[in-house]
């Protein structure tokens, strides 16, 4: 069946003093704030911000499933989530300065001239 | 025999072709003609020195084999070439006519602003031509029968503003294309039949099948098919005349010399098939016997000096064609070789008069020309008197050859001829008594312009005079104290067809005074002919009457052409022109409805759709996360629901 239904072997004590979907429900949590968040503001740097807390509860995930299997696969996975966001968020704010030094305004509704 | 040597002789004019066909325009003038003359000279010397270390050999066909080709199945094609006693007097007429034209062309062409493109088709005309002759199958040969075609197309259109002479190729073109389908056909009937294409393994097989086997008779009619489109025969001839619109050199060298003898060079190629089929010999008699009547009926009323000599070429092909229907291979290659050298002389004089007349081919405008073209006049006269069949020349010794063995096979076959062979002497003779004699009757501007042409032109005149004057004694027969000696060169091409059918090569089986008569017959009537001409047109001075002058009765028949265009015209053209009309109709209106309405239906469909796209982009990532939220719903609860349960 799913993965989960395989019992994972050896976790440490330590660990399984929080369980796993205790895990599950706070990344799920946090990334529909994240969603919600890019849907509902109208401000770039904010849409942004939302972006990166959905990007950080993937990764809260990764560590989590990671642990409960005791597979390091994902903890280097997470390693590239967070280099590739950190490229993101630069090439991303700087888009964001270039926009708004041009039309003084952060306001992803203001540009809206990409149309039919 | 040196392979590569062989390999040379069709590569040189390909090789002339590539230069002269790539660098068009940037090769100045000089430089290209030279180029080709150069490799039409290259191959005819090579042809000379592989026809001597022939002579040298036991006589033997080599065959040089160079790769496989085309292998399916149990049928493999190779790439090779035969060299027997066929192939060496093909090599020689093509690449010594072809080089003599090649020179005169340089002067003939001199003014032509395609002067370097035309070197390029005649040098590729000269690759496919001797692809053709040289090839050991059938396929080979259809390859380079293909090739002509192209070339004869490109050539008849070489002056492609007038649209008439583009129709013209056109014609030739498609004219071709109904014949080769029949050779095409043939070739796959001997693949079925025999399984392979090779010459040597079809003969082989053949020897297996019975005289008069329903098998053989059907390849060699569908051969035949092809010969007839290739060598302009009754019902596929009318291109030929019309093949004139292109520059004369070329109707000297592909539609009297050369081209046009490849059906006569396959189905004495295929002598053993024909001679196992006597019905298809017969077939091939009676189409040459109406041809060689027909067109030289046409042609005794002309008044185009080019159209009155294609209408010959159409009759010589028809007693060619007698010559193979009696099984006379042997003089039926003899009046190829004669024919090549007297007919290419003809064209070449007709060029040399219209070079002179400034383009006019009228033969009713000129006149008196003899004074002013002394070396063209004496040439032409060389080979009226050799066409004619008068001896000493050659035309009288092969086309003596062709009658007297018509005689030994069927007396009214001999009767056509001999009527066909009056009516080409007076129609010669008129031509020249026309052309020639009499009082110049063109414009003043013409007659001043009238001069003879530059050495570069008679020279290939005179040396082509020579030939025509001389050319029949290699061919003497043993009637006249000679010996033949390319009845004796050519005779182990027959020996398989003797093998098989010794009846078809009975000898002529007439005492010395029977053939004696028949000479006197022919030549007498010839000489009358020509006398009647020359009382007609020379004592009497008649010229034809202008076109606009009514003319009744048969005359008015023959003076065009027997209606043979216009009954093309009504029976295939107008048909398939309505035909088309029809169904360019339904493709106008019943497919451009589908295909416009699909894209009408698109276009207002689009109109509506583009409206989605509103620039906002918080709404475009609306639309994904609802699309991620239904692919998981999807996913997750419909697809996996117990994944739920689990959880739960």
């Amino acid at each position: 069946m799913f993965p989960f239904s395989e019992a994972p072997p050896e976790i440490p004590a330590v660990i399984k003093l929080v369980p796993l979907h205790y895990y599950l429900f706070l990344s799920t949590a946090l990334f529909v704030i994240g969603i919600v968040g890019v849907l509902s503001r109208r401000n770039a740097i904010v849409i942004f911000m939302s972006v990166e807390l959905m990007l950080n509860a993937v990764n809260l995930l990764l560590i989590a499933f990671s642990s409960y299997r005791s597979d390091p696969n994902a903890q280097v996975f997470v390693f590239f989530v967070m280099a590739v966001a950190a490229a993101e968020v630069a090439v991303g704010l700087a888009i964001i300065v270039m926009i708004y030094r041009n039309t003084r305004n952060t306001d992803v509704g203001f540009l809206k001239k990409l149309k039919w | 025999m040196p392979a590569s040597i062989l390999l040379l002789i069709p590569l040189l004019p390909f090789i002339g072709f590539l230069i002269n066909g790539i660098g068009f325009k940037r090769i100045p003038k000089n430089l290209a003609g030279l180029l080709s003359v150069a490799a039409a000279l290259g191959s005819f010397i090579l042809s000379v020195y592989i026809f001597n270390l022939f002579q040298d050999g036991n006589g033997e066909a080599v065959i040089a084999h160079y790769f496989d080709w085309i292998s399916v199945g149990a049928l493999a094609i190779s790439f090779s070439f035969q060299i027997d006693q066929l192939t060496l007097l093909m090599l020689l007429i093509i690449t010594g006519v072809g080089s003599l034209i090649h020179i005169y062309s340089l002067g003939y062409m001199s003014h032509d602003e395609g002067f370097g493109k035309f070197f390029a088709y005649l040098n590729l005309f000269l690759f496919f031509m001797l692809l053709l002759v040289m090839g050991s199958n059938y396929v080979m040969m259809f390859i380079g029968w293909e090739g002509v075609g192209l070339c004869s197309y490109l050539l008849i259109g070489f002056w492609n503003k007038n649209t008439s002479y583009n129709n013209a190729a056109r014609k030739a073109f498609i004219m071709n294309r109904v014949g080769d389908l029949g050779f095409l056909l043939g070739i796959f009937a001997i693949i079925a039949a025999f399984g392979s294409v090779e010459f040597n393994e079809v003969f082989r097989g053949a020897t297996a099948y019975a005289i008069g086997d329903p098998v053989i008779v059907t390849i060699t009619l569908l051969l035949f098919v092809g010969a007839m489109g290739k060598s302009a025969q009754i019902p596929l001839y009318t291109w030929l005349p019309d093949a004139m619109a292109g520059p004369t050199p070329v109707s000297a060298l592909i539609h009297a010399a050369t081209m046009v003898t490849a059906g006569i060079y396959m189905v004495v190629r295929s002598n053993i098939l024909y001679s196992l089929a006597p019905f298809s010999l017969e077939v091939v008699a009676i189409v040459g016997a109406a041809t060689a009547l027909l067109g030289a009926s046409i042609g005794l009323l002309q008044n185009d000096i080019k159209k009155v000599l294609a209408y010959s070429t159409v009759s010589q092909l028809g007693y060619m064609f007698i010559a193979l229907g009696v099984a006379a291979y042997t003089a039926s290659m003899f009046h190829v070789i004669t024919h090549a050298f007297f007919k290419a002389l003809l064209f070449l004089g007709a060029g040399s008069v219209i070079h002179a007349m400034s383009d006019e081919q009228d033969i009713r405008k000129m006149g008196g020309l003899r004074k002013q073209l002394p070396v063209t006049f004496i040439t032409f006269f060389i080979a009226t008197w050799a066409i004619s069949g008068l001896p000493p020349f050659s035309g009288f010794f092969s086309k003596d050859e062709i009658l007297a063995h018509a005689f030994a096979h069927n007396k009214l076959l001999w009767g056509l001829g001999i009527l066909g062979s009056l009516m080409t002497s007076f129609y010669m003779f008129r031509l020249l008594f026309l052309t020639f004699f009499g009082e110049f009757r063109g414009t003043q501007h013409q007659r001043e312009h009238l001069h003879e042409s530059p050495g570069v032109m008679t020279v290939p005149l005179i040396i082509l005079a020579v030939l025509s004057a001389l050319g029949g004694f290699i061919g003497v027969p043993e009637v006249l104290n000679g010996s033949h000696q390319l009845a004796a060169f050519m005779s182990p091409l027959f020996e398989g067809a003797k093998a098989v059918n010794p009846a078809v090569f009975e000898g002529l089986g007439l005492s010395h005074a029977t053939e004696y008569t028949l000479m006197a017959v022919s030549v007498i009537g010839a000489l009358i002919a020509g006398a009647v001409a020359y009382v007609i047109y020379v004592k009497q001075q008649s010229v034809p009457a202008p076109d606009s002058v009514e003319r009744t009765g048969l005359q008015k028949v023959v003076y065009n052409k027997y209606y043979v265009d216009e009954l093309y015209d009504t029976l295939f053209v107008k048909p398939v022109r309505v035909l088309s009309d029809v169904l360019w109709s339904f493709g106008e209106f019943i497919i451009d409805l589908f295909v416009d309405g699909f894209g009408a239906i698109v276009t207002s469909l689009s109109n509506k759709f583009r409206k989605l796209q509103t620039g906002f982009t918080s709404l475009y990532i609306f639309a994904m996360v609802m699309g991620i939220v239904i692919i998981l719903f999807w996913n997750l609860v419909v697809k996996y629901n117990s994944f739920i349960k689990d959880l739960l």
